[in-house]
Formats: C-alpha cells, structure tokens, sequence
C-alpha cells in the first residue's frame, strides 16, 4: 500500500503533468487540424442549449474553485478574514451549486451522446469515454461532500491544499500527506489528475483555445498581409 | 487612401437556365469529404423560395451580417464580442442540418442483390449521417426546384416584403427565376468578424475570405455571422469550412469551377480596385438603401493615373491594374450600372453582383399581350415584381433596378433593330443613358460573352505572395483530411483515419 500510495500520490501527478504539457504540444505542433471542440449542435440542437451551457458553466466554476481553493495559501486567506470552518462551509456551498450545474447539464449531455442516433453514431470511442468520466468525477466529488459536511472544520482539506501546493512546488515527500486521507477523496483526486492526462487525447483540447483574447482583437476585421510586401514594401 | 484589389463576380440572371452544371461542378470538387455531403459551396435557388438553407434571408431569425449599434458604429447582429462569446457553449442561432437537408444516399446495391420477388425492389434511403435508413425525405437541396412546392410556403421569401403577393400564386401570373449563390468575399466578412479563434482572413492581394483550417476551432460563430449562410459547419472535422473562390485556379489565371463550366455563359470574373479605408464608412450607411450606391463609390476608376500611381505604392502588381482596366464586372456595376450586390442592407459589402433577369416579353409585347413604350416592352408589364428584385439586389430602392432592366431591354431593341431592319438607331441607347458604342460593348461582352470576355483574371505572382523556397515538397492544396507524413491506421490524436463510404456504411443485402 505504500507503494501505491507512493506512486499515486508522489509519481502519477508528475506523469500527468508531463502527458499534459508535452501531449498538448505535441498535438498542437503535429496535428493542429484536429485541434477542435467538435461541437454536435449542428447536428441535433435538442439537449444541447441547456445540457452544454449547464455543464460548461457548473464546470468552469468548479475548475476555477479547485484552483483557488487548493493553491491559496492558509496565510492568505486568514490574513483576509476567512477561517478555515467559512472556507470549508464556502467550498461545500459554492462548489455544491455548480456541481449540481454540472451534473444536470452533464446528464442532458450523457443521454443525448447516448440516445440520440445522430450523435451517437458520430461519437468517437474517446468522446463518449470523456463525457462518461468527467461525469463520474463529478459524482465522486458530490459524494464526497457528506464527508466534507462530517469534517466541517476542513482539516482534510487543508491537507489536501498542502498536498497540491507541494507537488507544485516539487517538495520531496508530498505522497505522505495523503496518509489517513478518506478513501473518496483519493479517488476523486486520482481521477482529477488522470483528467489531466487524458486532454491531449481527447476533444479536451479545445479547453486550451478558450478564445478570451477575441475580447482584445482590435477592430473587427483580419487581412492576412502579403508577407515579403509587408517586409519590403514592393 | 490606401488601394486593394478584389477579384469580383457578375452573375447575368437574364441567362440563367437553373440546370445547376455549377453546383455540380462545385461539389464534385471540393464537398464529396465527409461532413460536408450536405454543403453545397454553389447553389442554385429557384425563386420566389425559402432558400437554402431554409430562410436563410430572414436575419431577425438568423442574426447574420451587420447592425448599427448606438452612435451609428458597426457590429455584427449576432451581438458585439461579448454577446458571441457568451453564445459559445450553444449558438441559439446555429441552423441545424434539417435547415439545410439531412443528406442521403440510396441503397443502389440492394437492387443488384435483391432476389426474386413480385414486385420490383426498390433502393430506399439512408442517411449519411446516421448510416440509417430514412422512412422520409423531408428536405433535400434545392427542395423548391422551379416552383416546387406549395405557394403558400414559398410565399414566406423575404423579397415579397411590401409587395401584394396572393396574386403571384396564381397559375397565370406566377413568376419564377433562379439565384446561383456563392460566397460573395464580402469586403466587410460579418463571418470573420464574429470568429473569435481568429481564423477567417481575407487575403490583401485578391480579397478572398478564408477559413484557416488549422486555426478554426470549431465555435461556429461564423455560421451565425453570415447573412448569406454560407459557411458551413463540417461535422465531422468540426471545423467550418466555405467557398475559396477556387483560390488555386485564380492564382494560376483561371476561372472557378462554377464560371468555367457554366452552360450558359452567365458568370463574370474580373478585378476591381476600391479605397480599403472606406469600407466602414461605406457599410455604415444610416438608410440601408443607400448601401449599394456607396459601395459602388467605394469602387476606383483603374484608368485614373492618380489611381493607378498610388495602387502601385499600395502593392497592387501592375498585372493586376491591368486586368482592373479591362474587368468585365467593373464595367457591368460601374460604367454600365446593369449589376447588382445581393441584399447590400445586410452591410458585408458583397462582391457577387447580379444583373436582374428580364422575363421573356418581347414576344408578348409585339402581340399586344402587354404595355410597350416607343416599342420597348414596359418595365412594369414584366411578370417578375420590381418591387421583388429591389428587395433581393438594392435594399428595396426600385429606381436603380428600373434603370437597369431598361438598359438591357434598350439593348435588346438596338441590336434587334440593327440585325433585322439594318438600322442603327442612337435614340434607343440615348434614352437609357448609354452612347452606342456602350451598347455595342454589352452586346459583346453580355450576349457573346466570349471566354476571354468573361474571365479577365491575372495570374498571382507567387513570388511576392509566398516564399516559394519554404514550400517546396509541401503537398499543396489540401484539407489536412487527405495527405500527412506517415499513414497507420492508428492514430494518436483521435483524428478519423480515412474510410470509404462502403466501409463506414456497410448496405446489407439477403
């Protein structure tokens, strides 16, 4: 067991940092043309306006929550007037709403990759595989909320912050932290990092091409130059 | 002032026979991939119609092309940037693929393996899609082929605004004409600009709009932005894809596939020089009806030294000002003014112009059948409602069109005149606005429309455009569907390797 523990909580983070950075490298540098979000809307609208804005939005926040939650020091927001037993009960609110978000667009999701022909029969294997997972991760850490509400003082999730913050930080030792850590939480944080692993070999990589910066584009319109006119002037 | 060049397009509706030799052509070379069976780059509509894809003219529905927001500024809509990236985890306004046709093919193979039976077998649809058999075919392309069905459906087509239609159902009075639709590499793309990946261009040398396939993302904000709807979503890929104007064939001097093989000789290609600076301003007229005579000023006489001297410093090849001066589609919209822009109040200022379509009257005009004025048959005895054709080329301003169909009747009179009475008459061309020696050229380059008249395309010189020493040995022109490095049936990344119809749709037979 101490092996595992070792290997899951002190290796596999760093392997799938790795599969993560260089995979999505890779694909963008090799295969760019398959870089895509592979939206289905087209073909079946049904389902998709609630189930993908639900999902997206209950996913996006419980990203941005994990971040902050995990990789905020304690200090930080002690210093800010938050203890601990707020965070945990903020974490349990907050995280509890957009979990549901999730899950009710995920489920719309699901059953429209599942159900409908059209989509169904247009699925890749890894399409399918990647709805169903993120769904399961979800779930695991909905359940994982009844523990959180028997821990209400958050030790647990101070340890698991530290745990992240210091394989972050490259701290020798990381996996001994998790010891005595509820066995759903390990499955949660096991599968989280495995979802990490898996975006270079899915759809996933849209997440990458989030086009924020479309805010910034000056103007409206886009003229590719001639390029040896723009550098000699011809 | 800054000056840039755009192939252009005239299509001579007057000639137009709908025998879709064009849609053909197009789709037998660029959208036979998967993912695209149902695009079709060039379409040919019958009108009046609902279109393809269906109501596609209807842009509070659709919210494609521009709006002027508050203080008169451009922008898109579908909504500023904010508003499109909002719509990015579902586009309430993305047509679905039954808006367009859910795509077929027939279970041919069944019919050479049936066994013997009483009734002759019969190869029922399937859906590509799906691989599906297809109980129904709901919709396919050009559903509504010359007055296919109902009136009362095809009476929905946005050009009957303010026009009295119940009486264009009737048997005697009905009219019909064909629309050959195209990407029109608009100069003011609402496609590109509702792209938030950044992947639409228009290219500066000859203002052809792309999709880079390896930057698009997939959002499909582009679908919504044209007003045309004519980008189109691949399935498949998941990336859009659109008409490249045959970009490959351009650069090399010839016509796109559409205007080659055209049987009725009816689409023109040539270059047109117009002030890059203006297109805001041109696009952003406060009355939509004075969109098509701002565009036609956006446009710069190629015989102006002044113009010629700064297109020079601006870049454009001395090929390129020349074949400005000899283009057949900047004589038909600007010297002539018989060519129109389709639906310029959507403001993308849509290089695809249309001469609009006499009905044929001569006929019923010397029987007496119909009101002539000084033996020219009246423009308001023609079976096809003014009011129609102004809403579908000049944003419902009647007297441009009016004029128009006058000079192509003033050219019928002249020329019949001079070939059957042997008289040349001045009066006839005078009266419309046009010396006869401008008559003498439509009739050659309208009527005879010989090839060399027709296509007045330059060569691109690649070696300003490109450096060709970086692209020797590159494959060329593809969609990343059809050439990589290596070739294994596996693949990393998840991308489809290449299958066949047969394999992916496997017919069954007993």
């Amino acid at each position: 067991m101490d092996w595992l523990n070792q290997f899951l909580f002190g290796f596999f983070p760093y392997l799938c940092m790795i599969a993560f950075f260089l995979g999505s490298w890779a694909r963008f540098d090799r295969s760019q043309f398959t870089w895509r979000s592979q939206s289905s809307q087209f073909l079946r609208r049904r389902q998709l306006v609630w189930g993908s804005n639900l999902f997206h939005i209950g996913i996006l926040g419980l990203f941005l929550g994990h971040t902050f939650g995990l990789l905020t020091p304690p200090e930080v927001y002690h210093a800010l007037g938050v203890t601990t037993k707020g965070k945990q009960i903020m974490s349990i609110v907050v995280g509890g709403i957009f979990a549901l978000t999730a899950a009710i667009g995920g489920a719309l999701l699901i059953h429209r990759r599942l159900y409908d022909p059209r989509i169904r029969q247009t699925s890749k294997p890894t399409d399918i595989f990647i709805l169903l997972f993120i769904y399961f991760q979800l779930w695991l850490g909905i359940v994982g909320i009844w523990w959180s509400l028997h821990n209400i003082d958050g030790t647990y999730m101070l340890v698991m912050a530290e745990w992240a913050r210091s394989i972050l930080l490259f701290r020798a030792g990381s996996a001994h932290l998790l010891e005595g850590v509820p066995w759903i939480y390990k499955i949660h944080i096991v599968a989280g990092m495995a979802l990490f692993f898996l975006v270079p070999f899915t759809r996933m990589v849209h997440v990458w091409s989030a086009p924020i910066w479309y805010l910034g584009r000056p103007g409206w319109q886009i003229v590719r130059r001639n390029a040896n006119i723009a550098k000699e002037g011809v | 002032m800054r000056i840039r060049a755009q192939i252009g397009k005239v299509l001579n509706l007057d000639k137009c026979i709908g025998c879709h030799t064009c849609s053909v052509t197009c789709k037998q070379v660029w959208t036979t991939r998967q993912g695209v069976e149902y695009a079709w780059w060039n379409n040919v509509e019958s009108k009046p119609g609902i279109g393809y894809p269906k109501d596609w003219e209807n842009q509070q529905r659709w919210l494609g092309g521009w709006v002027l927001g508050r203080g008169g500024a451009l922008r898109p809509r579908t909504g500023g940037k904010w508003r499109i990236l909002s719509k990015i985890f579902a586009n309430p306004e993305l047509p679905e693929i039954d808006d367009f046709y859910e795509p077929f093919d027939f279970e041919y193979s069944y019919i050479h393996h049936a066994p013997e039976s009483e009734a002759a077998p019969t190869a029922r649809p399937v859906s590509i899609v799906t691989g599906e058999r297809m109980e129904k075919i709901r919709w396919g392309p050009n559903w509504e082929e010359s007055l296919g069905t109902e009136f009362r459906k095809r009476a929905r087509d946005y050009n009957f605004r303010d026009v009295e239609k119940a009486i264009y159902g009737e048997f005697e009075n009905s009219f019909l004409m064909f629309l050959p639709r195209l990407c029109e590499h608009c100069l003011n793309p609402s496609c590109l600009a509702a792209c938030p990946s950044g992947a639409i261009y228009k290219r500066e040398e000859d203002g052809i709009v792309l999709i880079d396939q390896e930057k698009c993302r997939g959002w499909r904000m582009c679908v919504t932005g044209c007003p045309y709807k004519k980008v189109y979503y691949n399935w498949h890929t998941g990336k859009s894809e659109k008409c490249i104007f045959c970009y490959p064939r351009i650069e090399s001097g010839q016509p796109t596939v559409c205007s080659e093989t055209c049987v009725g000789r009816l689409r023109y290609l040539g270059v047109m020089l117009y002030d890059a600076d203006r297109i805001a301003e041109v696009a952003a007229q406060a009355n939509p009806q004075h969109c098509y005579q701002a565009q036609l000023d956006i446009f710069l006489d190629p015989h102006d030294p002044g113009v010629i001297a700064q297109a020079k410093a601006d870049g454009v090849h001395e090929r390129w000002i020349e074949a400005a001066q000899r283009s057949p589609v900047y004589k038909m919209a600007c010297e002539w003014k018989v060519a129109f822009p389709l639906h310029p109040e959507y403001r993308t200022v849509p290089m695809v112009w249309y001469i609009p379509p006499l009905s044929p009257i001569q006929e019923a005009a010397d029987a007496g059948a119909i009101a002539t004025l000084d033996g020219i048959p009246d423009i308001d005895s023609l079976r096809i409602p003014i009011r129609y054709l102004a809403n579908l080329l000049t944003a419902g301003a009647e007297a441009p069109v009016r004029l128009a169909l006058r000079k192509l009747l003033a050219l019928r009179a002249y020329m019949r005149k001079r070939h059957i009475e042997e008289i040349r008459d001045p009066s006839i061309p005078e009266a419309v606005g046009l010396t006869e020696a401008q008559v003498e050229e439509m009739y050659r380059v309208m009527a005879i429309a010989n090839y060399e008249d027709r296509f007045v395309i330059p060569t691109s010189h690649k070696e300003v455009a490109a450096n060709a020493y970086d692209q020797r040995g590159i494959a060329g022109f593809h969609f990343s569907q059809t050439s990589s490095e290596g070739n294994s049936r596996f693949m990393l990344w998840g991308q489809d390797t290449r299958k066949t119809r047969g394999e992916r749709f496997p017919v069954e037979t007993r």
